[in-house]
Order: structure tokens, then sequence, then C-alpha cells
């Protein structure tokens, strides 16, 4: 017997008679919500990779012509008469130190640039584009070989910085001459220069060997990266000792009662404290109290140690949970004591969490900037410091103090120095990751 | 002696000591290795503890203490008019007595006799050495230097020998306890973990000295200036008085407060949406492969240092904002004028809350991944969507944890220094508009410790009692989040 079927319900088997329509739960609706949802996630997890895409590239580009520099070549004639003219420098030295090298830079620029020594004004253009820095090397140079005098050697030094930025194509050339900072004449003469091999780019290792100048083509990360290596090497030396003995006494020496347990609270409060708030406890405590040198990198490896303590403490605990309780009682129950227990058989096996947790507090420690604000470590320092007790400064200040400059070209330079940062952070980052993957037993 | 010679000789005789201690022990011991109690090498460090830590620790007392006698001794010694003057310029005498008793050590024999004989000037033969009088050293001043370095010669002197001869004596008393049933190993395991519970303690030091030393500093400031015109106090203008009270300035908390936490705000409400739905993403819907790459990239986020977020807002996120406003303004009014500035709380917020995505979503990711696999089934087998079984079922049961998060989240962001301090502004002033600057606590922090400092201003300690109100307001935070994860956490199976 044939069912009537009514062409809509082909679909459904024959000798079934139709069933009710499917009651209206909002089927699509929902499947629609579902749909939006999931959109969110991804917009969601988009937005962040965005962003730091955008972040990382916004530095790179402002950041990589940090790492060439412009220098101007010229003949440098140092004539006695000028450096030395009561040929004193025998007896008194000193008068080396104190002679007039811009003289010599301006009858060299003159020759270069074929301009009349008496155009005040041409003249003033010129040495406009050589960088002030430029008397200071000439002069180190003459002092340090004072056999130089009377010849004629060619001596390199660095171009102002808005020449700089200029060559690199950072200035806009289409504004009218009294808006920018390079005028035509001294556009005119960079491209001479450039024919002739006199201007031209070169690594800038002064930006890795100098310290602090106000002249943004003369300052450098030199001290800043002394400054940063004592900090960590203090951080190592004080934190890292002190962290692994305390963890190891809460783990597997301490009794359980309540001192021990407002320990435990005591480091976990700590670890969440801003860092702001060791920054006044150096100061007060360091530099008040103790009376320790201000802008020293002693203090501030001191309170970077405190800073970072906690979080030893919490990644060394969570490695030596990680070992079985089987290595514990096997040693124990072949005659060690609890000591060598520890200290023979645990601690060994914990080291690569231990090792891993300690390179990623310091590359924390590395990038850490207010508690140095504080205690003073953001002093303008010239000359690398030769001890622990001098005053210094540290990278990720240099990068805030250099952030704070009115000049254009320190924003390259600033950008310059964050990259600098941020490979030692990745380097320290991949490192624990090497260390992690390569040395972590799975138990 | 210098300090490092004398820790080097300490070190000599420990070591020296220690194998000593062992040499002596391999002899008692004969052949047999059973006879002795302990390994040989804890007998050599039982002797070699007793050489050096009682040493360390006269010398420590003898560097804390001496200090202190020498300097009454050479206070005492000053003429009748100086001591008579007031304790602060007595002080200030004393530091120039030991700014030239520092450089005098620094001149040689020939020098100093010159000086002496006075054809020489100190002042300027201690400038000559990098070390610079503010003022003409007077006649007593060059007498009580003389007196300061030969104390401080005799006592270093006398430092070093009483710390050699305890340490050689005590040597030789650690090396005479060897014997074959004498237990050296528990003695030498007691010491470690005496130092074991010594480096446990710092850290609650720690906290005692964050405490107590922004307590005092912060009560020397309530000295000056009255508690409550702090806490509620709305005008902060630190140098300039207000009209009809001391000439020291108005110290508000309240505009600092507000601006904290109007940032705080905006940066949690950029954070917690971004941050939630990317953790329910990489919990619930993403592939591991996708997940695997992810996580970690988001992770990133959280280890960039703040100074670098700090720079970016400064240099192109202010500006982008600003241009972005002027672009609107003029599309709709044609008048190309900016209404957001480049330092705004809308710059800093967001920034900040890009900051702190990755601490929401680490951490919600790690509590709904907790959720037992039963309720999702079972929500998932009773037919719901996913985004139901989220909204419905996993975030409920996940909801401590997450508020938890969430709180110390907020913590972390009201204790921001670096963001702000770079693209807020320093303006100090309670409003509403998101799109001008506010200034928060932490800026100011650093605005007041930046510069000439002396501990007696109230500019100055302004910034311990803000210190302290921060840190009472994180720690608060932080218990508080706490208790709720513990109070409401579900215990499953």
């Amino acid at each position: 017997m044939t069912d009537v079927v009514s062409p809509a319900d082909r679909s459904m088997p024959r000798g079934l008679a139709p069933g009710p329509s499917r009651r209206d739960i909002g089927i699509k609706r929902r499947y629609a919500a579902e749909r939006r949802f999931r959109a969110y996630g991804i917009a969601a997890v988009a937005f962040g990779l965005v962003f730091l895409v955008i972040l990382v590239s916004t530095v790179v580009r402002h950041g990589y012509t940090a790492f060439v520099q412009t220098s101007i070549t010229l003949p440098i004639e140092f004539t006695e008469k000028i450096v030395d003219p009561g040929n004193r420098r025998v007896t008194e030295p000193k008068v080396l130190v104190t002679a007039n090298y811009t003289l010599l830079i301006r009858n060299a620029l003159a020759i270069a640039l074929d301009i009349d020594q008496g155009d005040a004004a041409a003249m003033r253009q010129a040495m406009q584009m050589v960088s002030e820095s430029a008397r200071i090397a000439l002069r180190d140079r003459v002092v340090a070989d004072p056999a130089i005098i009377g010849q004629t050697v060619d001596e390199t030094f660095l171009a102002n910085a808005n020449i700089d930025s200029a060559n690199k194509g950072q200035i806009d050339l289409t504004a009218s001459q009294g808006d920018r900072k390079v005028s035509d004449q001294q556009l005119g003469w960079m491209k001479h220069l450039t024919a002739t091999g006199a201007l031209h780019e070169a690594f800038n290792t002064g930006l890795f060997l100098s310290g602090n100048s106000s002249r943004p083509e003369a300052a450098g990360l030199g001290v800043a990266l002394i400054g940063s290596l004592y900090l960590m090497l203090t951080v190592l030396a004080l934190a890292l000792p002190v962290g692994v003995a305390a963890s190891i006494y809460l783990e597997e020496f301490a009794p359980q009662n309540r001192l021990t347990d407002l320990i435990e609270v005591n480091i976990n409060n700590l670890a969440a404290v801003p860092s702001i708030v060791y920054g006044l406890l150096g100061l007060a405590v360091f530099i008040n109290f103790a009376g320790l040198p201000r802008s020293a990198s002693l203090v501030g490896g001191l309170v970077l140690s405190l800073m970072t303590l906690p979080m030893i403490i919490i990644a060394t605990r969570s490695a030596l949970r990680a070992v079985p309780p089987s290595i514990r009682s096997a040693a124990l129950g072949l005659g060690a004591s609890r000591m060598q227990m520890v200290f023979h058989h645990v601690l060994p096996l914990a080291m690569p969490g231990i090792l891993t947790g300690t390179i990623l507090g310091l590359a924390h420690a590395l990038g850490e900037t207010a508690p140095l604000l504080l205690i003073g470590m953001v002093a303008f320092v010239a000359n690398y410091p030769t001890s622990p007790l001098d005053p210094s400064t540290a990278l990720p200040v240099q990068i805030y103090m250099w952030a704070s400059e009115a000049e254009r070209a320190f924003v390259e330079r600033t950008s310059g120095a964050i990259i600098v940062l941020l490979f030692f952070l990745v380097a320290m980052n991949i490192g624990a990751i090497l260390l992690r993957r390569r040395f972590e037993r799975r138990w | 002696m210098s300090l490092s010679l004398l820790l080097l000789c300490l070190s000599i005789i420990g070591a020296a000591t220690f194998v000593l201690g062992r040499t002596r022990a391999a002899a008692l011991s004969g052949s047999r290795s059973s006879a002795m109690h302990s390994r040989l090498g804890y007998y050599g460090a039982y002797a070699a503890i007793w050489a050096v830590l009682p040493a360390i620790a006269l010398s420590c007392l003898w560097l804390v203490i001496s200090p202190t006698v020498i300097d009454n001794a050479v206070r005492k010694s000053f003429p009748e008019e100086v001591s008579s003057l007031p304790p602060a310029e007595l002080n200030l005498s004393y530091g120039m007595v030991r700014t030239i008793a520092h450089g005098m050590r620094l001149l040689n024999e020939r020098e100093l006799a010159a000086i002496a004989a006075g054809s020489a000037d100190l002042q300027l033969a201690l400038a000559l050495k990098g070390v610079p009088l503010a003022v003409r050293p007077t006649g007593y001043m060059i007498d009580a230097a003389e007196k300061y370095n030969h104390m401080r010669s005799i006592s270093r002197a006398i430092m070093s020998a009483a710390t050699l001869v305890l340490s050689v004596v005590c040597a030789f008393f650690g090396l005479r306890a060897i014997a074959p049933r004498f237990r050296a190993r528990h003695r030498v395991e007691q010491v470690i973990l005496g130092g074991l519970i010594v480096a446990s303690s710092i850290a609650i030091l720690t906290t005692v000295g964050i405490v107590a030393s922004m307590l005092s500093e912060t009560v020397r400031f309530f000295n000056m200036v009255p508690a409550s015109e702090f806490f509620f106090g709305t005008v902060w203008d630190p140098r300039f008085a207000d009209v009809g009270s001391q000439s020291h300035g108005s110290f508000g908390l309240i505009p600092l407060l507000a601006g904290t936490l109007y940032i705080g705000f905006v940066a949690m409400a950029v954070a917690v949406p971004v941050g939630l739905f990317a953790a329910i993403y990489m919990a619930e819907y993403a592939s591991t492969r996708v997940r695997s790459v992810a996580k970690p990239m988001l992770e990133v986020l959280a280890g960039i240092p703040t100074i670098v977020y700090g720079f970016f807002a400064l240099v192109t996120v202010g500006p982008f904002l600003r241009d972005i406003a002027a672009d609107i303004n003029g599309l709709l009014t044609g008048n190309y004028s900016s209404f957001i500035e480049a330092q705004s709380v809308l710059t800093a917020g967001f920034v900040m809350g890009v900051m702190l995505i990755p601490y929401v979503s680490s951490l919600s990711d790690d509590i709904i991944m907790a959720v037992p696999r039963s309720l999702r089934d079972g929500s998932l087998g009773l037919g719901a969507t996913r985004s139901e079984t989220v909204k419905r079922v996993l975030l409920p049961a996940a909801l401590p944890g997450i508020v938890g998060a969430l709180l110390m989240t907020a913590s972390r962001a009201i204790g921001e220094t670096m963001i702000v301090v770079l693209a807020a502004g320093v303006a100090a002033r309670m409003q509403l508009n998101p799109f001008e600057p506010m200034t928060t606590v932490t800026v100011k922090i650093v605005n007041q410790l930046t510069g000439d400092l002396e501990f007696t201003s109230p500019q100055t300690l302004v910034a311990f009692a803000l210190g302290m109100t921060l840190f009472c307001l994180t720690l608060c935070l932080n218990v508080y989040a706490l208790y709720i994860v513990r109070r409401y956490r579900e215990q499953y199976e």
C-alpha cells in the first residue's frame, strides 16, 4: 500500500508516517551565536598577535638605521703652529689638551668644500655638518701620538646628527628650507662629499662603545651595557644561592607549622609587589641608612636581587617538587642523611628547572626600570664605571633617558637601543627554552 | 690590611684547615674507613667551619661597631665652639672632616708634608685627586681628619690581627676535636641547616624591611603634613602653598588615586575581554597546533619590558590617536583640531591593557583547563552548543579562579610605572574625559624622587607615603584574590 507522501517528504523512508514537525528550539539563532562567539575568540587572539607584530615592526623600522652611522673622512693637516705654537709639548703635555682643534677642522673643511675662510656664514654652515665630538676625537689622537704633529693624515669623524638623518633619508626634503634642519647649501655639500667618497656610512661601533652624550650622534650604550652586566652578575651571585637555599629549606626541612605558612604567604605576596616599592626600599635602606653611593650598580644589583628572589624561590620549589619521592626514599633507604639526600640526589635532578627559572628571572630583571630610577641610576654617565661602586646606568634606564630627549635623532637611537635590549631578552629566553628541552626529565 | 686581603687570608686558612683535618682523619682511621663515624671530608669541613665562621662573625661585628666608636671619639675632640653648634651644622662639619680624611688617604707623603708646612693648599690638592671640598677647611678640621685616619688605621690593624689569631686558634680547636667516633657529619649538617634557615629568613626580612623603612619615612611625613590632608585632599601641588595653609604646598592623594583607578579601569576594559576570549578560544576551540603557536606568542607580549611599551605609546600610539582624532573631527565638523591629546588616559590605558592581555589570558587558560571534562561532556551531551557550554557551565564553574586572576591583574595594573610615566602625563587633576592626560601615584613617586633629594623635606617624604599607600592597596587586592579563590573554589572529584 502506498502512502500518500507529499513531495517535500521524499527524504523520509517509505512506510513511516510523517512525524510531528520539529519544535522550534531556535537552533539557527544558537548556531549563529556559536559562530559569533568563535569569531570573537579568533578576533581576540588575532588582536594580541597583530599588536605584537605592529610593536616589533615599528621598533625595528625606526631603529635598524641606528646601526650605521654617517662619517666624514678628511685630510687634516696637524700644523704645529696651531696645535703647539710655543713648542712646549715636551715639558708641558697639557698644552696639547687645550689646543684649538676646531681650527684644524675648519681648515680641512674649507679646502675640501672650496669655501673662502672669510665667508663666515658659509663656514658656520660647514662646521655645523661635523659633530662637535670631532674635535675631541682629534684631541685624543694627538695626545696619544704627538709624533703626528706636522703631518697630514686622513681622519674620520662623525657627521652631525642632522646630516646623518638627511643621509639616511629621514628628513623631508620637500619642505621649505626654513622648516628643516639641513639647508640646501649643506645638501649640496653632502652630495659633493659623497661623490668624492669623503662622506660615507659605516657600522656604528659608537652605539656599543661610547658613553652617554647630549649629542645624539655621539651617544652610545657602552656604559649602560657594562652597568647592566654588573647588575646581572650581582643578581646571579646574590639571588641564586639565597633563593635555592631558602627553597630547599621550605621544601625539604621546614616543619608544617604556622611560621612556615607565614613565610610561604609572604613570598607569594612579595612576588606580586610592584617593582617601584622595591626601589623605595632600596632608597630608604641602602642609600639613606647604609650610606652606599647613589647611582652605584651595587645598590641596583641589591634591589634587583630582592625583586628576583621570590621568582627564583617559586621556580625552585616547583622544580624540587617535580622530583619523584621514590628518589628520596631510595637515598634514605640506602643510609644517606637528609642533607646528603637533598644535596647529592634531589638538587642535581632539579637543577635544569632551577636554572630555567633563574634565567627567566634574570631576563625579567634585565628589563626593569622603575626601581633603578629611584635609586639614582638615571644619572648622566659618560665614562665607563670601573667597579660596582662607581656611578653607572643600565640599558632600560638609558632607553628611558633617551626617550625623554627632545631631539628627533634620539628616536632612532632609542629604537636601536630597544632592538639591542630585545635581542638580549630573546637570547636569554631561547637559552632557557633550549635548556629546558635538553635537560628536563619527565618522570 | 684591606678587607679583600683579609678575606683572602681567611679563605687560605680555611682551605688549609680543611686539608689538615681530612688528612688527620685519614691518619686516625688507619686503613679502615669504617672506623670513622663520618666520611673524611666532613671532618675537614668541621675544622674549616670552626676556622672561618667565628672569625667572620668577629670582623662583621667590628665593622658595624667601630665607625660609631670612632665617630664619638672624633666628635669629642672638636673644639668648644664647634660642639655647641646645632646638630645640623655639627653633622655638616663632621661630614667635611670625613671627606678630608678620605682625601688625605689619597695623598702621598710628599704632598702631606707640603700641606703641613703650609706651602701647598689642601683644598686644591684634594680637588686634583677628585675629592671636591665645598669650603676651605679650617684648622681643627685637619687635626680631626688626621685623628680620624689614625684611629681608623689602628682599628683596622687590630681587627685584622684579632680575626687572624681567632681563626688560627679556632682551627686548632677544631682539629683537636677530630676523633674516630666524633659525629662530624651531624655538626656540619647542623651548620648547613642554620645557613638554610638564615636564607629563608631573608625573605621575611625583605617584607619587614619594606614595611619598616617606608613606615618610618611615612610617619616623618605625617608629622609635617597631617594625614587627613594627605588622604582626603583633592589638590596635588607639592610646590606652591594653598591660600591660608603652611608654605609647603598641598599633597592631596585623591587626584592621583583617581588617575590610577581610571587608567587601570581603561586597561582592564581592554585586557579582560581580549584576554578572556583568547583564553576561551585557546582552551576550547583551537587545535593543538594553533594553540602551541598562539600561546607562546601571547606570552611574548608579557616578556617585553614595560619601557618598550611606554616608548611605543609615546612615539607611535599617542600621535596616531591624535591624528585620527584630528581627521575624525575634520570630517565631522570641518575643524581639523584633535580632541585626543598625545598623552592621555586613553593612550596609557590602551597600551597597558595590551600589556596585561597575556596575564589575563594565561591565568584564565589554566583555570578553564582545570574544570573537569565531565562537566563539559555532560553539557555537550545534553545538546548545548560549545559557546553555550562555555557561557553557562564552564565560566560559572571557573568563576572564582577567574575573578582571582582579574584581581591580580588589577593589582599589576595599579603598580605599573613606566607606561604611565611616558604616556600619561603629569597633570594631577580629577576629570572624566579619557582624552586628556591624568597622572597616577607611580608617576608622582618617580617625579618626586628624581631630582635633588633631601630627606627632611615633605616633597621627598611624600613619595614614601605614596609608596606605602600603593603597597597596602596591592597587598589588599592580592590577599582578597587569594581569599576569594580559596573560599569559593569548587572541589570536583
